[in-house]
């Protein structure tokens, strides 16, 4: 029965120390570890949490980065494309007008050339009036110039003339 | 690796041959003579070794595995230990060398002449033991497990104080040496024990207790696997350690019990009056039971590890009387049990402090539940229960 009989002594000194260590180590080791241990939880979780902030952060700024790049593009495109319409138009306008005014001086040329013909037609004629009345005049000299020939041509004429 | 267990089995080889040569030459049988000697004879103690009759297994495990007034290192060597005596006339200090290396011899005293009576201090005088007096006096001395129980907490305190040091003196840092020792043990006691078995958000109170109680028991079983000083005392195998570690889980758990608790004791809500008759009386034999079964396991489980222990060894001196070949037979079977009970123990003597802690939890945690519906109580209840 030795085992199982309790000691006094033992049992006041175990209850003496117990409560001394258990002060002690609770004031002197366990607060402070398990507050130390508490504190290094809680910073690597705010650290994880920052990471993942920081990370979602440069996922967003990549996607805003994307969408801007999108952007520049779509906008050079335009541009290049407003830029080649431009040229386009301008070469097709500039076309037009060179061949409107072509067109225009051909015209003036084509209305001198004919104003020109006109007046040379005109002058012409006018020469040709005067020579043909000056040819009439010579000849009605030359053939009136004698009696034979104004009978012969008194003749002539009367021969065509039908006395019927 | 490999290497590291071939050194750890030479080890324990070797501890276990030498703790074989302790227990062959810690027995000695004593024939009580109270004579008034203050001075050990050394003549008288060999002529008793050699009348040594029959080997008395039994008798040798009981004295190692009980409390003594010395603490005995090897072969005739012990170290002496205090004796304080409270007695109806004063107080006595002397050393338990006075009472010889086999503690036949009388002290007299101040007030008294004392002796050892079946490792008990009595108080002697010519007739032989005085009872009157005797009653009279209790025994205040630093024994070997009060010995042993001083070096386990001065270790605790040499450990978790520097262990508190390292972690204040670099905050935020990962844990480095003795500390990352037993920062896996205290996250643990924690995580494992504490937040389910009482809550997360009421288990902070009881974190000092826990794990004081965690490492105290650790402590001292591990220290009591130890086969040589200062180590190889059944200090949580003693009832009295036992009693006072289950004492103070039962005082807390009365201390900080709700209303809550004690009308479940009282009066279980939702039991008719007739059967509550029968329950409350069960329910407070509960309450008493519970702390009760903590220190019976405790006590059981450690007693039995150092007695399975020496068993093995006795059976070498059982046999060894018999006939030497015999002896030396049974000596490497022993050995092979012992080296395999070792390890056994050395897994019990980490769930056994598990054990206590975890129990010592879910009392606390039953008796700070607010229990928001019968239902989840009922559960609680259960859990208790079938944890026992």
């Amino acid at each position: 029965m030795e085992l199982v009989r309790p000691s006094i002594g033992l049992i006041f000194w175990m209850v003496v120390s117990f409560s001394i260590i258990l002060f002690i180590l609770g004031k002197f080791a366990w607060k402070p570890i398990l507050g130390m241990i508490k504190a290094r939880e809680e910073s690597i979780e705010n650290a994880l949490a920052s990471a993942e902030r920081a990370k979602e952060e440069m996922k967003a700024l990549q996607s805003s980065n994307e969408r801007i790049l999108a952007e520049a593009r779509a906008e050079r495109d335009a541009m290049l494309k407003d830029a080649r319409e431009i040229r386009e138009k301008m070469i097709a306008d500039a076309k037009n007008t060179a061949s409107k005014e072509g067109e225009r001086m051909l015209t003036t040329a084509r209305e001198n050339i004919q104003n020109e013909k006109n007046a040379a037609i005109s002058e012409l004629k006018n020469q040709v009036a005067t020579l043909s009345i000056e040819i009439a005049e010579k000849i009605l000299k030359s053939e009136l110039s004698s009696d034979e020939k104004q009978k012969a041509l008194v003749n002539t004429l009367l021969k065509d003339v039908n006395l019927n | 690796m490999a290497n590291k267990i071939n050194i750890f089995k030479h080890f324990l080889l070797s501890s276990a041959l030498f703790f074989a040569s302790t227990v062959a030459f810690a027995y000695e049988p004593q024939d009580k003579d109270y004579g008034q000697n203050t001075t050990e004879n050394p003549e008288h103690a060999t002529n008793e070794e050699h009348k040594e009759g029959g080997f008395d297994a039994g008798k040798m495990i009981l004295e190692h595995v009980a409390d003594n007034h010395q603490w005995h290192m090897w072969g005739h060597t012990s170290i002496p230990l205090p004796v304080i005596l409270k007695t109806d006339k004063g107080i006595e200090v002397f050393s338990s060398v006075r009472f010889g290396h086999e503690g036949n011899l009388s002290y007299p005293g101040k007030y008294y002449s004392y002796a050892l009576e079946d490792g008990q201090v009595v108080v002697i005088d010519e007739a032989g033991i005085n009872e009157e007096a005797t009653a009279k006096i209790t025994d205040f001395s630093i024994t070997k497990n009060v010995a042993s129980m001083f070096i386990t907490m001065i270790l605790m305190l040499w450990v978790f104080l520097s262990v508190a040091k390292s972690y204040t003196k670099n905050p935020g840092k990962a844990p480095k040496g003795l500390q990352s020792f037993v920062e896996p043990l205290i996250m643990f006691v924690r995580d494992d024990v504490a937040k389910p078995s009482i809550g997360d958000k009421r288990y902070q109170r009881f974190m000092p207790f826990l794990l004081t109680v965690f490492f105290f028991v650790l402590f001292s079983n591990y220290l009591g696997l130890v086969p040589f000083f200062p180590g190889g005392v059944n200090l949580t195998g003693s009832i009295s350690v036992a009693m006072v570690l289950a004492a103070f889980t039962l005082v807390i758990t009365f201390f900080v019990a709700n209303k809550h608790y004690w009308h479940h004791v009282f009066a279980m809500p939702g039991v008719p009056i007739p059967v509550l008759i029968i329950l409350t009386p069960i329910e407070i034999l509960g309450l008493f039971l519970r702390p009760f079964v903590l220190m019976i396991r405790l006590f059981a489980n450690i007693t039995a590890g150092h007695i399975i222990a020496l068993a093995f060894f006795s059976l070498i001196f059982i046999f060894g009387e018999m006939n030497t070949g015999l002896g030396l037979g049974v000596s490497l079977f022993s050995l092979v049990f012992t080296v395999f009970m070792g390890f056994l123990e050395l897994l019990v003597a980490f769930l056994q402090a598990y054990v206590f802690t975890l129990l010592s939890a879910i009392y606390f945690g039953s008796a700070v539940d607010e229990g928001h519906d019968v239902h989840n109580h009922v559960d609680d209840h259960n859990v208790a229960r079938t944890t026992h």
